[in-house]
């Protein structure tokens, strides 16, 4: 599968060097250089300096042969306009943007675009650990 | 009418400034907190400091209940999605949105922005207006029609000098709509009407026709 990542920050590049690692095709996008620090020498996907929002270095990073794109850089709106640059002007087959504000990723949910709130996510998981590792109830004093 | 404005710089205050004096109800919507002070200063209660692309803002600011909204940040995507989110959960029936970036006007189109205002195209359509060597200039695009206004002054050496305006032969459905002439009087070109150096000629053309429009004008031919 060939992947194409937006934003080399701790998820994107975690998400690049795990999916190399299991033999996938992977090009990461960052405006800095300075981002790519974060792959390590063994990285041997792309790595691309260029503006996610500019179609031209989309193209060049390869998106009209991706099978997924996913956005996670800081920015919510450059997520979500990426996002939907890839779905529908690229007609990319996946594609997944993560949004910190949980209701602005509804909203997007709700016109189809697959959203990933981490705020929302990560409280899930806060309550689970909470909850199941200790003899505490939900709802208890 | 109701119009929100999403960003409070110089555009988003000049127009709510604008909008106010029209007698019409206007939120201006700006991030920052200092620059939402300065602006309150002049706009008062219709100055709110929050992010226009939260929901909770769109809600409190009643969205709901806007005839039109209008994004002019300086950030493209900010634009974008504020416009989606007063679209898709606030039924809006007009959204307007500023682009920086020209080459981004088809995609806020298929994404569902009603209008774009592209502040570069603008400003390049005004400076091309004030250069010499340019002599046809397009004035202003009418939007979703496929026509332009275009511009073209009389000079000493023009070869429009003596012609009667209603025997020019223009390409395709272009045209001649106005003349302005020197002494800033305007004429409509009625039949044996002979052009004048300092006029201005004002025609209607379309996208496709501007290049043979321009020969017929100017006499210079396309590259």
């Amino acid at each position: 599968m060939r992947f194409l990542i937006m934003g080399c920050g701790r998820v994107g590049s975690g998400l690049a060097r795990s999916l190399t690692d299991e033999g996938h095709d992977v090009t990461i996008i960052d405006v800095r250089q300075d981002a790519f620090r974060r792959l390590t020498a063994q990285f041997r996907g792309n790595a691309i300096i260029g503006d996610g929002l500019d179609s031209a270095a989309l193209q060049r990073a390869g998106i009209e042969n991706a099978d997924v794109f996913v956005s996670v850089t800081q920015g919510d709106n450059r997520n979500l306009m990426a996002a939907q640059v890839a779905k529908h002007i690229f007609k990319v087959p996946r594609v997944i943007a993560r949004v910190y504000d949980d209701s602005r990723a509804d909203v997007f949910r709700e016109l189809g675009l697959q959203t990933l709130s981490s705020p929302r996510f990560v409280t899930g998981l806060m309550r689970e650990m909470i909850f199941d590792e200790s003899d505490i109830t939900p709802g208890d004093e | 009418m109701y119009v929100i404005v999403a960003g409070g710089g110089k555009v988003g205050f000049g127009l709510s400034q604008a909008l106010l004096a029209n007698g019409d109800e206007v939120l201006c919507i700006e991030k920052d907190a200092h620059r939402c002070a300065v602006i309150a200063e002049d706009l008062g209660s219709a100055s709110y400091q929050g992010d226009c692309c939260e929901v909770s803002v769109l809600e409190d600011t009643g969205t709901g209940r806007a005839d039109v909204f209008v994004a002019v940040t300086g950030d493209d995507a900010d634009n974008l999605i504020a416009c989606q989110v007063a679209k898709a959960r606030f039924r809006v029936p007009r959204t307007v949105a500023r682009i920086n970036d020209p080459r981004n006007r088809e995609i806020f189109s298929i994404l569902g922005v009603d209008a774009t205002v592209n502040s570069t195209d603008v400003i390049m359509s005004q400076i091309a207006q004030e250069m010499p060597s340019q002599p046809l200039t397009q004035v202003l695009s009418l939007r979703g029609t496929g026509r332009e206004l275009c511009q073209v002054e009389v000079t000493a050496d023009s070869p429009l000098l003596g012609e009667e305006v209603n025997l020019l032969r223009l390409p395709g459905d272009s045209e001649i709509i106005l003349i302005v002439c020197a002494d800033q009087s305007v004429r409509t070109p009625e039949n044996g009407l002979q052009l004048e150096a300092g006029q201005v000629v004002l025609a209607l053309t379309r996208e496709e026709q501007e290049p043979a429009l321009r020969e017929a004008l100017t006499g210079v031919a396309p590259e």
